[in-house]
């Protein structure tokens, strides 16, 4: 062994990445299982809520940040608000789609991520949501131009489809917010 | 007269129309002017707090800025906007963080519903209620961020709310206990994941229909939507269960108060409460 090599540093730099940006003590976790056990949608999960805790204290970066799960989590709370621990774990999912966006790793749920995108990308050039341009613009982006057309048609004869966007002058400062975003971003 | 500002934020202006025509109108009835925010613009919703922690403050923030110009309550009917409103609040006022928009948390931050749910309201609606829903059995949806996390919303009873069911019972229905009251209707994976959705929007409607509702009450856009607009889909799949009619909860009110409007604001359902409540002798 070279002992002139500089020591490899051991510690877990994934864990305090994740504590430095959620602010939570995510190493309070004792595996109770409470957080997967009410969570809706874990079934549709390829990692369990509390399993992410664990992988990322064991530094399993990948693993996490290219998991379905955390694109998957609808943000419904009932985890943090049941943790016996008070950790809030829909906050941690926040902070880990933020970190697997900047990643540039691939997604574990495509169409998700790139929902978001469209969508912030409707705010920033009409400021509010027009939901018609918001489907439509997602539609070019996934291909899939069948789906929910019936229904959509449906709610035109409803009066809830909004043809054109709405007037809005704050342009510029949602311009600015947006510079802002996407110089923190390189 | 009470004066306050409001913020219908974009679904209001599109796809929960109803919620936003029943607000006006049930506002207008209980001597509540509402002052629609001048050029406000998306919270940035789901997406922004998906992808960025400060670019979701900035897009709430802009609009609180504007809302504070206004030296008054601001009332936020979509519980979405709601929470992330409330996110910067306690940003700013719990943890001393400073905004690019100049907003210091200076007015209270509402929700519809519990805004409607404040003693002296209910009082009013007491008093002005002319058409009473009697016999109308309900289920009040509260789904999540109503309720979650109560840090934000401030509600004690968050795994058992009742305000809403308090709020009904007002306005002579009956509201009907069920299990499913707080569990999530799947949200914005409505238009990625719709089978996620199609799963648990399923079984809040069977729990629904096994408490025996004749319809199901919410104060949520996203709710309303998942859970009014996917029940065709669902009967192609085998549910059983018939329609369900997704109400507003200011629908009701404003029925219970006899707006001449709500035939209007009810014909927008994609799955029909007319005939529901014509059954029942309400409309």
């Amino acid at each position: 062994m070279n002992t002139s090599e500089p020591t490899i540093q051991t510690e877990n730099s994934f864990l305090s990445e994740v504590l430095q940006a959620s602010g939570e003590n995510l190493q309070a976790c004792y595996q109770c299982q409470k957080c997967s056990a009410g969570c809706p949608v874990a079934y549709a999960m390829d990692i369990l809520p509390n399993q992410v805790l664990r992988h990322i204290q064991y530094d399993h970066r990948e693993k996490v940040l290219s998991s379905k799960t955390i694109w998957i989590c609808a943000s419904c709370y009932s985890c943090s608000v049941r943790c016996p621990n008070n950790i809030d774990i829909a906050k941690i999912m926040d902070t880990l789609r933020s970190m697997a966006l900047q990643s540039g790793m691939k997604s574990g749920e495509k169409d998700i991520p790139l929902f978001h995108s469209v969508f912030l990308d409707t705010i920033k050039s009409k400021g509010r949501i027009h939901e018609l341009s918001l489907i439509l613009q997602f539609k070019a982006k996934t291909r899939d131009f069948l789906k929910d057309a019936g229904l959509g048609w449906k709610m035109y004869k409803r009066g809830k489809i909004k043809l054109f966007p709405s007037k809005f002058g704050g342009g510029k400062e949602i311009q600015e917010i947006f510079n802002t975003f996407e110089k923190r971003e390189k | 007269m009470k004066d306050i500002s409001y913020y219908p934020g974009c679904s209001l202006h599109g796809t929960a129309r109803e919620y936003d025509e029943s607000i006006r109108a049930v506002s207008s009835l209980l001597d509540i002017q509402l002052h629609e925010l001048e050029d406000w613009t998306c919270c940035g919703a789901s997406s922004a707090h998906c992808t960025d922690e400060e670019l979701a403050i900035d897009l709430a923030a802009r609009n609180l800025a504007i809302a504070e110009k206004g030296h008054r309550p601001l009332l936020v009917p979509c519980v979405a906007c709601y929470s992330r409103f409330k996110t910067v609040e306690i940003e700013v006022k719990e943890h001393g963080k400073k905004m690019h928009f100049p907003y210091e948390g200076n007015f209270p931050i509402q929700y519809s519903l519990d805004f409607f749910c404040e003693e002296p309201i209910l009082e009013e609606i007491r008093k002005k209620r002319t058409k009473p829903l009697s016999g109308l059995k309900v289920v009040c949806y509260y789904g999540c961020l109503t309720v979650r996390p109560p840090k934000l919303t401030g509600i004690r009873e968050y795994e058992n709310p009742q305000h809403m069911d308090r709020l009904m019972e007002i306005l002579g229905a009956e509201s009907v206990p069920w299990s499913y009251k707080t569990d999530c209707c799947g949200a914005s994976l409505v238009m990625t994941r719709t089978d996620i959705v199609r799963n648990l929007s399923g079984r809040i409607l069977s729990m629904a229909k096994e408490a025996e509702a004749d319809c199901l009450v919410t104060g949520c856009p996203m709710c309303q939507a998942n859970l009014d607009t996917r029940q065709e889909e669902l009967e192609k799949g085998g549910w059983k269960n018939g329609g369900l009619p997704i109400l507003y909860f200011t629908e009701l009110m404003g029925l219970a108060l006899g707006h001449k409007d709500a035939k209007k604001w009810l014909s927008r359902h994609i799955t029909d409460p007319i005939k529901v409540l014509s059954t029942k002798g309400l409309m």
